[in-house]
């Protein structure tokens, strides 16, 4: 009976049976679509992400935090990497899904177009975005496409080092004098909701999610990701001894979760859309990278094939 | 510790943490992702081997490691001029690097054997880095002199404008004269002859042309800077100063 199966059947009869998917192997279309473009999204997430943080290396405050700091921007930039390649193995090249990042078609993390104004903003978004991240990327390490998986496994080891490093940077500044502490507490106000929304759009209106969730791409809804980081936050905060800007915030007996006020749906759309506080700074940035590193990049490309000649004429 | 002694570790530390901090200024915005990373990771490197003489500097001083790059103003920084130059675009920072690497790789090859043994130990840490940055940077002045046309007069143009920064770090100061009488320090006579050599090999493999007869800059190491180095500790020690005696 199994030879009757459609390719699309026996597909996804592999991916009830939690086999992973990998590059040779036949798949729908839709499903290497999707996952282009969200391991794309999450590959250009990761780049951009190195911009907020990248721009405290000059003035961090101390030797060790200062290596701290490169060293998480360059893992940042290292995951990036790894995703690049994953995407590749879906045919999707680097230059490509570059050009669709510069020229605005492509989106990436709405958290990264906001500022990191403060050196506790370093800490915030470790302890918070890297976070979330972790929140959204240990589900993802049981994704059905093998070299995906992969990808975050590799990378979530690395993230949840982040997140203890910021949770650090705030624990010793909290430790000190009453103008750190003001602000720790002004960048948590600033991070909390911002980190919220990087789980996306409530699962009513996030359309791509049933068919992401049948082929296991995805393995838990934005919200039940959110809940499990509000119900992982609230006690870390308390811990910190700072508060989340959000009076409705509160534990219920029923549930055993907590409860969380209303997100601004305005805010996030406007910032996915283009307009946050550092949208066009963001991708100006890497755009000027790309440009200004347009005759390197030539450069080692004449210079390789010049010694690829050199080479064949040696052998022969 | 002697004050020569001192000057001379100041010399060796303030060198890199000034071109870590530098490179420091790339994360992010390098031309290829994979350049990104080994330029940041040879400023992880650079600031590390900092670290390492910062600390052997405090434990005999009674201080903090970081009082060394955080609360000095620019006149005690002993730093060469050549590593606070701005970093221009990626084949300036390559040829500032591979200068810098020139001399640092072959010190240490010398100071490997010096009559200090935490400046000894230091060394032998920090050679098989050095060795590394040397390969990394000796590598690109190659691809982009025996690149393409424009790229081959990018990084000429960058080797020369960083030439007359390149005979300080092998001018001896009176503390580094002293240093070396003591064999704290190798002979940086000999330094500069090993240096020169692989400069010479690198240039010719690169078809670029060796600067000369361009007068020679320096004062750094004599905490007389460019105007360059007050920027980079404005914000290098931006915190420390506006919140005195915190902790981060
Ligand atoms: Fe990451
Ligand atoms: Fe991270």
């Amino acid at each position: 009976m199994t030879n009757t199966l459609s390719l699309e059947d026996r597909f996804q009869q592999r991916i009830d049976n939690e086999e992973k998917i990998e590059a040779k192997d036949w798949m729908p279309d839709g499903y290497r679509k999707t996952l282009i473009r969200q391991i794309s999204q999450h590959a250009h997430s990761e780049i951009v992400g190195m911009l907020p943080e990248g721009n405290w290396i000059t003035r961090a405050p101390s030797l060790k935090r200062k290596l701290a700091l490169l060293a998480k921007v360059q893992d940042e930039a290292g995951h990036g990497l790894y995703l690049y390649s994953a995407a590749e193995t879906l045919g999707a090249g680097r230059d490509e899904l570059l050009h669709q990042l510069h020229t605005g078609k492509a989106k990436y993390s709405s958290i990264f177009n906001y500022p990191t104004l403060t050196w506790a903003d370093i800490g915030a978004v470790g302890w918070l975005v890297d976070g979330a991240a972790i929140m959204n990327q240990v589900a993802l390490c049981r994704a059905s496409y093998g070299p995906y998986a992969r990808a975050m496994v590799r990378i979530c080891k690395e993230e949840s080092f982040h997140q203890r490093q910021g949770y650090d940077i705030l624990l010793t500044m909290m430790k000190g004098t009453d103008a750190q502490k003001k602000m720790v507490q002004d960048a948590v106000n600033r991070w909390w909701w911002p980190s919220l929304m990087m789980f996306g759009p409530s699962d009513i209106d996030s359309p791509n999610s049933a068919e992401s969730m049948k082929w296991k791409i995805k393995r838990l809804s934005n919200d039940e990701l959110r809940q499990r980081f509000v119900d992982m936050s609230v006690p870390q905060a308390e811990i910190l001894g700072v508060t989340f800007p959000d009076p409705e915030l509160k534990y219920n007996e029923v549930t055993g979760h907590y409860q969380f006020g209303v997100i601004d749906w305005e805010e996030f759309w406007r910032v996915v859309n283009g307009n946050g506080p550092c949208n066009e700074e963001r991708l100006a940035a890497r755009v000027q990278a790309h440009e200004e590193g347009a005759w390197v990049r030539d450069a080692a490309l004449a210079y390789a094939e010049k010694q690829k000649q050199r080479n064949s004429s040696q052998v022969a | 510790m002697q004050e020569f002694t001192r000057q001379s570790i100041l010399i060796l530390a303030d060198n890199l943490m000034i071109l870590g901090q530098r490179l420091g200024e790339w994360c992010g915005h390098g031309p290829i992702l994979e350049q990104d990373i080994a330029l940041t990771n040879i400023a992880l490197d650079l600031i590390g081997e900092a670290r390492n003489y910062y600390q052997y500097l405090a434990e005999t001083e009674g201080k903090h490691e970081d009082d060394y790059p955080m609360l000095r103003d620019a006149r005690e920084f002993k730093n060469v001029l050549l590593t606070e130059q701005p970093n221009g675009h990626w084949g300036d920072t390559i040829a500032r690097q591979f200068l810098f690497d020139c001399f640092h790789f072959h010190l240490l090859e010398h100071m490997v054997a010096s009559s200090d043994q935490r400046i000894s130990a230091i060394a032998k840490k920090s050679v098989k880095e050095a060795a590394y940055h040397l390969s990394f940077s000796g590598d690109w002045v190659i691809r982009l002199g025996d690149g393409t046309e424009d790229s081959h007069q990018k990084i000429q143009r960058s080797v020369n404008k960083f030439w007359p920064y390149w005979m300080e770090m092998f001018t001896p100061t009176e503390a580094e004269q002293h240093a070396i009488q003591e064999g704290i320090l190798p002979d940086l006579n000999k330094v500069y002859e090993a240096a020169s050599s692989k400069l010479e090999s690198v240039l010719a493999e690169a078809t670029l042309i060796k600067p000369e007869g361009q007068h020679s800059r320096k004062g750094g190491k004599e905490g007389f800077h460019s105007e360059h180095l007050g920027y980079i500790l404005a914000e290098m020690q931006y915190l420390q100063k506006s919140y005195p005696g915190a902790s981060w």
